[in-house]
């Protein structure tokens, strides 16, 4: 009992290094951890808006859709039907929001070489995907001559 | 008033010629900025990926829309999505003990396309794989993110704070698909985010937009009626490196045993 107390100044120099040392972590962890860690996760909330935080560049081709029913219907039922506008056209997100949506006109694309990015012969293509070997399948000829870009079947 | 009413029509007549998300989806493109969906509950999607070997023509169009919508660096060895051929001689009956190895090659990640390479009816089998992250939801690249930087979203899809990421790269090692790299502009991590700046507005990736044969489908595992459930009965489907139990979440279609 008697060695107790007189080691009790040892014990409270100690707890009181333990005091300042917690102290001192949460000072810097206050610092360090950004707002929002750890809210929903181990993360900050607010990276979920950053990574949302981005323009578009595809519209999307129901946006498309909105002013070019036409090629909707033009499309409907032939073998390109699914394929998206801007699949052959490039992104248009700043042609659809463009006050004058004409002259920020997409480039007409070029038939062949456009039509080439899928039809080119290739072995490794599923089999029953239609392609060609353009040198022997009417060399030379633009591919519209015979085929609609938007409902290529031959009718 | 009388302005309220035209507002009302104009509005009105939008919305009914467009359908559900696709008219939120105009307003977003409209504005230009990127604003927040109001109505977008992380907690009520779980996003997933099928991806239909079978269907895929290695065209790159998803790998061109890729770099377009998310500003990747066009130097051959940044993609957030990539194609790879692969080529497999075929057995030779004197030797069918020694196993063919496929052969794997991605030019410029399928950017340009893919030269032919190989000729016909020589009895190999030849075929493309459309690769980007998985969205695993045990993702290794989470757990070794000594920061806290690379998470997984309460919707499922893996993403990175780009203010937080350290750039240690130790992410970048442990991703066993390769799916990530190092920005050089930010000096931080970069990946595939699943578009999450639209799919939280209705619309679906650069890469399912534009890829001509629906050899890639994004789908929400949440929502009953999301076609991706259809689909996954429908096919025989496995995910890459299953062995890893890394919970991939993109699901491909016929998948050959040789695809690592
Ligand atoms: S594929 Fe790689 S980067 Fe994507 S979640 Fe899985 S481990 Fe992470
Ligand atoms: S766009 Fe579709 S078909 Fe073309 S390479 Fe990509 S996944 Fe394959």
């Amino acid at each position: 009992m008697h060695e107790l107390i007189r080691d009790k100044e040892h014990l409270f120099r100690l707890a009181l290094l333990f005091v300042v040392g917690i102290v001192l972590f949460l000072v810097v962890r206050g610092l360090f951890v950004p707002e929002g860690f750890g809210e929903i996760g181990h993360y900050r909330v607010g990276a979920l808006e950053d990574n949302r935080d981005h323009p578009l560049t595809f519209a999307g081709r129901a946006v498309c859709a909105d002013c070019h029913g036409d090629v909707v219907e033009a499309k409907s039922g032939g073998k390109h039907a699914g394929i998206g506008c801007e699949a052959c056209h490039g992104p248009q997100a700043a042609h659809a929001r463009s006050d004058d949506p004409s002259s920020a006109k997409p480039e007409k694309p070029d038939p062949v070489n456009l039509c080439l990015v899928c039809h080119r012969n290739n072995v490794a293509k599923p089999a029953g995907f239609p392609r060609i070997d353009p040198n022997k399948h009417n060399a030379g000829a633009s591919c519209h001559d015979c085929h609609a870009p938007h409902n290529p079947g031959l009718g | 008033m009388e302005v309220d009413r035209r507002e009302f029509l104009v509005r009105g007549g939008k919305y009914l010629m467009l359908f559900g998300g696709a008219s939120a989806a105009w307003e977003f493109v409209l504005a230009g900025t990127p604003e927040k969906a109001p109505d977008y509950d992380a907690k009520r999607h779980w996003w997933a990926f099928f991806i239909d070997i079978e269907k895929c023509i290695g065209c790159g169009n998803c790998v061109r829309a890729c770099k377009a919508e998310n500003g990747v660096l066009q130097e051959p060895f940044y993609f957030r999505t990539w194609v790879e051929r692969y080529h497999i001689p075929p057995r030779d009956p004197a030797n069918p003990e020694r196993e063919e190895h496929p052969v794997v090659d991605s030019p410029n990640g399928g950017y340009d396309g893919f030269p032919e390479r190989y000729p016909e009816g020589d009895g190999s089998k030849n075929f493309f794989v459309p690769k980007m992250c998985n969205h695993c939801h045990n993702s290794p690249c989470v757990q070794v993110c000594p920061v806290g930087a690379t998470f997984d979203s309460p919707d499922g899809v893996v993403l990175v704070d780009k203010s937080y990421c350290l750039g240690c790269r130790y992410c970048v090692q442990a991703c066993p698909y390769g799916c990530r790299y190092i920005d050089p502009r930010s000096n931080t991590v970069d990946k595939c985010t699943l578009c999450y700046h639209r799919i939280t507005k209705g619309l679906t990736t650069a890469c399912c937009e534009s890829c001509p044969t629906g050899a890639r489908l994004l789908g929400d595992l949440r929502d009953p009626a999301d076609p991706i459930h259809e689909l996954l009965r429908k096919h025989k489907v496995q995910v890459l490196k299953p062995n890893l139990a890394t919970g991939a979440k993109n699901y491909y279609a016929g998948l050959d045993g040789s695809v690592r």
